[in-house]
């Protein structure tokens, strides 16, 4: 049954963190109820970005609405434009060229290890260790350029249309991914021996913050959050879209739960996407970069779903049409909704320090969450 | 299981289960009154074993709303949509978070959005917006001279 | 005092009258105060939303923001010198700003970056809950545009900010007069 929700009682301390508060993952209002520095409740509080896009986007056209999701969770853009193309596709039935397919796969991977990235260094800084804060964002910066010569934006892109991709790529684009691949290599060999072997970060994450493979279910956690208690969930490996299916890589799991499994399922993943990459780079297939599709287009009536594997786990787009050009209900699945209302249940009985590592962990963009 | 066992199964489990057509998903039409009873036997019957919720939300149909219930199993894979038809003016249906933990925030938004009212909730409040605002957002009539500017 | 012997002191306010045994520096106060003020500006940690990363960027090796003095980012707004509003502001967050920038000591300075603080960007129509705008809360001083901003765009104006400043450039307070209002 639903266990009590924490209650007051004499000198139990409330205390306010954020919403303005330096470990920028957005705006995230939480109430926490301490018991001298013991963590009874922590209770979030949303909406300080809630920007009220499903509204807006029952006035815009189908081509219209993949811009508002690169700003929803901006670190994984092009994996979120990727699923509103796609649910607009199936709707459609369009199909789409192989080119077209390999290169929105070589994006939404780059895309991955660049959010990865930044969620190394933001989460070390966070716990105090400001180093890697800046050895993160200079690898991010040879993805930025190589994203900014082909889409023309290094943070927000749109670059995925229906049927297709908006341009073709940029004559540099094979050999800069090459040397990026070569740099960072050696790279994250240098972010494990920063930080995962160091004694103080091991003691701050190892037992921190468990989570069942039941509870993770339960709670309706998916991506790295899931896979760090056990639970198979990659979309990629279960409902392949795209290329996925023809690519070998592992799905990574690891069955401790606790912050410092979900720590180590992140770092492999961006070695896997690494290796994705690499077995792509070469493969590129010559054809056309989109498919011919009418200028205005109009989905049948009915409804379609369709999901996708982000940084953060599943995205889902749910689109409800009634023939028009504009859909009648958008609703956009976000994974850190669901990755959020389990920080209660993982918090509980540890300290605040503990909290901001559970956090960190979790990996939360709250503009995903409040869409 | 494929679409036509689950339906098979299905329709032997639920009397009076009816189905949409189209779609890529089987999609179970339920009554609200018997929406908690119907959602306890998809969890706990071994051989559905719908233990992960991964979408819940509600449409505004004008004459009335609809909840959508989205399904499927980490045993099986095999996907459910539920829907359940609410009345415009007083909208209520049980909760679902005491069998799937997730239903909470999210029934907590479709309050705040639609104005459904969940039974037996633990903590029914809203979440986005701030506690004094009138009015359900996402209703198709919702009207906001003062902030929303049409284009 | 003869005109060749007076020169322009490099990047500092005043003029340098050389004189037999050395030089004597002549300036105003509030040059030199402007001058000391626009080369130390320490910004508030504010990001809501996507403009935030861009800000991060800036703080990162490759543009590295602390060449022009904005070194610490502080969490907290009684030490800082500047507010970077990155992101979009909604109704719900519009106190929490006003309260941060009350907070604030003066002299203070306000920069709406990117789109949405500027005007409320993409967000702006059919949208019941973004201000449309961060000036319908708090003064801004410099508006960037951009969604998101470069990096050098911010750089830039950072840069008109501290020009701004030194050329002693004040906002026109707002002040209601109490006795005016109808009861």
């Amino acid at each position: 049954m639903i266990e009590e929700l924490g209650t007051t009682t004499e000198g139990d301390l409330v205390i306010n963190i954020g919403p303005q508060h330096p470990s920028t993952h957005g705006v995230l209002h939480l109430v926490v109820t301490l018991s001298g520095e013991t963590i009874k409740n922590v209770e979030p509080h949303l909406g300080y970005i809630h920007r009220s896009i499903e509204k807006m986007c029952e006035s815009l056209s189908y081509r219209q609405f993949i811009y508002v999701t690169s700003r929803m969770d901006y670190l994984s853009s092009h994996i979120n434009n990727h699923g509103c193309a796609l649910c607009v596709e199936k709707g459609m039935q369009i199909e789409v060229p192989p080119r077209a397919q390999v290169i929105r796969v070589l994006m939404g991977e780059l895309t991955r290890l660049a959010s990865h990235q930044l969620w190394w260094g933001a989460m070390a800084m966070d716990l105090g260790a400001l180093t890697p804060f800046f050895h993160a964002f200079r690898e991010r910066e040879a993805i930025n350029e190589i994203m900014e010569e082909t889409c023309g934006a290094r943070l927000t892109m749109n670059y995925m249309v229906p049927g297709g991709v908006m341009a073709d790529l940029h004559p540099n684009f094979v050999t800069k991914v090459k040397a990026f691949i070569q740099l960072f290599r050696s790279k994250i060999d240098e972010y494990d021996e920063l930080v995962t072997g160091n004694i103080i970060f091991q003691n701050r994450m190892k037992g921190v913050g468990r989570l069942t493979r039941e509870d993770a279910i339960s709670w309706g956690c998916t991506g790295p959050t899931a896979r760090g208690s056990g639970v198979s969930c990659d979309i990629r490996k279960l409902y392949p879209y795209e290329v996925y299916a023809q690519l070998k890589f592992d799905e990574v799991l690891e069955y401790d739960g606790d912050c410092f499994s979900r720590y180590l399922v992140r770092l492999a993943e961006m070695r896997q996407s690494l290796s994705i990459v690499e077995q792509l780079i070469d493969n590129i297939p010559e054809g056309d970069f989109q498919a011919k599709t009418k200028a205005v287009l109009k989905l049948p009536k009915g409804e379609f779903y369709s999901r996708v594997e982000t940084a953060r786990g599943e995205f889902g787009v749910y689109i409800v049409s009634e023939g028009a050009t504009t859909p009648y209900r958008i609703k956009f699945r976000s994974p850190g909704f669901s990755n959020l209302s389990a920080l209660n249940h993982m918090a509980r009985g540890h300290k605040i320090g503990d909290l901001v590592a559970i956090m960190g962990t979790l990996d939360l963009v709250i503009p995903d969450i409040d869409r | 299981m494929t679409n036509e066992e689950l339906k098979q199964s299905l329709t032997e489990n639920f009397s009076g289960a009816q189905f949409e057509e189209g779609g890529e998903w089987i999609c179970m039409a339920v009554e609200a009154a018997q929406f908690r009873e119907t959602a306890g036997r998809l969890r706990s019957f071994s051989s559905l074993d719908f233990d992960y919720l991964f979408c819940l939300t509600c449409i505004d149909w004008k004459t009335h709303l609809t909840m959508v219930y989205h399904f499927t199993s980490t045993k099986y894979r095999h996907m459910l949509v539920v829907k359940v038809k609410l009345d415009r003016n007083v909208p209520s249906i049980d909760t679902v978070c005491d069998i799937w933990r997730t239903a909470e925030f999210h029934e907590r938004e479709v309050y705040d959005l639609f104005g459904v009212k969940f039974n037996n909730h633990p903590d029914l409040r809203r979440l986005f917006m701030t506690d004094e605002w009138n009015g359900w957002p996402l209703r198709k009539d919702y009207e906001d001279p003062v902030n929303m500017i049409k284009l | 005092m003869p005109e060749d012997q007076k020169k322009e002191a490099p990047n500092f306010p005043g003029q340098v009258h050389h004189t037999p045994g050395g030089g004597i520096l002549v300036s105003s106060i509030d040059d030199v105060i402007s001058w000391a003020r626009s080369n130390s500006l320490w910004p508030l940690v504010f990001g809501t939303s996507c403009c935030a990363i861009e800000m991060m960027s800036t703080a990162a090796p490759k543009y590295d923001w602390s060449r022009f003095g904005f070194e610490v980012a502080r969490a907290t707004p009684r030490q800082a010198d500047v507010i970077i509003i990155a992101g979009t502001i909604v109704n719900k967050m519009a106190p929490v700003l006003k309260r941060l920038y009350d907070q604030m000591a003066d002299p203070k300075y306000v920069i709406a970056m990117g789109a949405c603080a500027t005007s409320g960007g993409p967000f702006f129509y059919n949208t019941y809950s973004v201000v449309k705008g961060a000036d319908h809360v708090i003064p801004v001083d410099v508006y960037i545009a951009g969604c998101p901003p470069r990096p050098e765009a911010l750089l830039h104006a950072l840069i008109t900010l501290q020009e701004k400043i030194r050329q002693g450039g004040k906002r026109e307070q707002i002040k209601i007069d109490a006795s005016k209002l109808e009861k």
